[in-house]
């Protein structure tokens, strides 16, 4: 284990590096995918078709694909931006699709009777949005949107392995090549400093879901 | 538009011409950037016929050996991920049938083990099957198909078993409580009542859980080029963009290869889903709220 001891600064930074990252994408996902979301439910056609045409595509291709478009592709028409930067948009872009559906789906899932007590009342639009079916909305997103954005810590090592460098993959990658540490304590440090992350951010998500449940 | 419905009345005159409005703006903005996309693509000659013909004229000298490396690819991949998702399938059922029958105790370690791998990238678990395994003495190259198929596979599966054996579990959990009692009470054995009684119920309400799953087994097969030498769908494509220079081109075709698949096997699994849903399988449901999460790589 002296591969993971001798090199704790190395991995700290990794560590740091890859919170970062998921930060970021974080923030931009969770934006996009509201802005998607809320094409998909308008009425007007086209942004409902914009929004399912990035939804599907994005959906079904896998993020390296993804990424790779965003680092080889988006230089072909003069868009040079660091490996970082087009780690973090491919992330993003790819994250977004799934944050839209959560969204979606949690609005669907207000029962439209919600909706029409609250006209009925004399709610108007918004007030029968801000009062009625958001507070519901948000309740029921709140778990899947969870996953996605831990799913999304884990896809970080995706963009690592691509080569941002840096995070906690790409660390792992070059203790083992660069270096020539062994590979299986090496990735073992790996390994925990993600579950740092993940087996916490699950936990906590489980009390938020049992906080937040509804009955319907 | 009955799926909207919950935000707002039917529109009325006023809401009409709104709504009118509203598309014919987004029209134009949605036009517009895909002027802009095409015409910065026609700037850098990204429709130049070098760049295209080789994917698409058959009568290019690279074209028929261009898709033979693609069609290569495809197989590849469709290998690993059938591999995997049939390991899978099994291994998460037998998690699952041991989570359900063991006793409190019992269930901690499987507990655990599910929590763990998990919380794990599953890029980070197949570099452990690629590169680690051989280190520490596990040699999988005497397995047809070569070391670094196996050991894809074995990532994948490790990632994608306690999925399954998670829905496995949300299936049998959903049947009536009758099912078990009646099987139990003509004489069955609790290993019976699961084989034949309870599984087969399950797997039904399962199905459309695991054709989602096989999306993302799909998907995350092409996270091998980054670990090791694999020829899969993307690492082919990647080659062809060393030999022809054309990396928007080759990776739109390669993508759309994988939406093809990746769309229809989504469609596949929402029609069985709605089948079985005006077939009045109230459980299905609770199975789909697992699957809608499942993110991938």
């Amino acid at each position: 284990m002296e591969a993971v001891t001798e090199n704790l600064d190395l991995y700290l930074d990794g560590f740091l590096t890859s919170l970062r990252i998921c930060l970021i994408a974080m923030v931009g996902s969770l934006v996009l995918g509201t802005v998607l979301a809320a094409f998909r439910v308008s009425p007007v056609p086209p942004l409902r078709a914009f929004g399912t045409f990035w939804v599907n595509t994005f959906r079904n291709t896998p993020l390296s694909v993804v990424l790779f478009f965003c680092a080889f592709g988006l230089p072909e028409i003069g868009i040079n931006r660091s490996f970082f930067f087009f780690g973090v948009l491919g992330l993003v872009i790819y994250t977004s699709a799934f944050v839209c559906e959560a969204i979606r789906s949690g609005i669907n899932s207000v029962s439209a009777g919600q909706a029409e007590a609250a006209r009925s009342v004399g709610l108007g639009f918004t007030q029968s949005l801000r009062f009625v079916v958001l507070p519901q909305a948000l309740r029921t997103v709140v778990p899947p949107l969870g996953s996605v954005i831990i799913a999304m810590f884990k896809n970080s090592a995706v963009v690592g392995a691509f080569g941002v460098g840096g995070d906690l993959y790409s660390t792992g990658n070059t203790l083992t090549s660069a270096r020539g540490f062994e590979t299986l304590p090496v990735f073992v440090g790996v390994a925990i400093g993600y579950l740092a992350i993940t087996l916490p951010a699950g936990a906590l998500l489980q009390v938020i879901e049992r906080k937040v449940a509804i009955i319907r | 538009m009955s799926e909207q419905a919950v935000l707002y009345d039917a529109p009325g005159p006023k809401a009409k011409r709104r709504t009118l409005i509203g598309t014919a703006a987004a029209v134009v903005f949605i036009a517009g950037l895909v002027y802009v996309v095409i015409s910065r693509l026609a700037e850098r000659d990204q429709f130049a016929g070098a760049k295209w013909s080789p994917l698409l004229n058959p009568a290019d000298e690279d074209f028929s050996l261009v898709w033979e490396v693609i069609a290569a690819g495809l197989v590849n991949t469709l290998k690993a991920a059938a591999l995997a998702m049939v390991l899978s399938v099994v291994l998460g059922t037998l998690i699952a049938v041991a989570r359900l029958s063991l006793g409190k105790t019992g269930r901690i370690p499987l507990i655990g083990l599910v929590e763990l791998l998990r919380g794990l990238p599953v890029v980070i678990m197949i570099y452990f099957a690629v590169r680690v395994l051989p280190d520490v003495g596990v040699d999988l190259s005497f397995l047809p198909g070569g070391g670094v198929l196996w050991g894809l596979v074995i990532g994948l599966t490790a990632y994608n078993m306690v999925i399954f054996a998670e829905v496995v579990r949300a299936g049998v959990l959903s049947l009536p409580r009758g099912q078990r009692e009646a099987a139990l009470a003509t004489g069955l054995t609790s290993g019976q009542t699961m084989r034949l009684v309870l599984l087969p119920q399950a797997f039904r309400v399962m199905l459309p859980a695991i054709i989602s799953q096989l999306v993302v087994v799909l998907k995350d097969t092409s996270l091998i080029t980054f670990v090791g030498n694999y020829e899969d769908l993307l690492g082919n494509g990647e080659n062809i963009v060393q030999n022809l220079d054309n990396p928007i081109q080759t990776f739109t075709v390669i993508a759309l290869i994988y939406i093809a698949i990746n769309y229809g096997l989504s469609k596949l699994a929402q029609a069985i889903q709605r089948r079985q849903a005006r077939a009045g399988r109230s459980a299905a449901e609770r199975v789909e709220v697992q699957t809608t999460t499942t993110t991938g790589a």
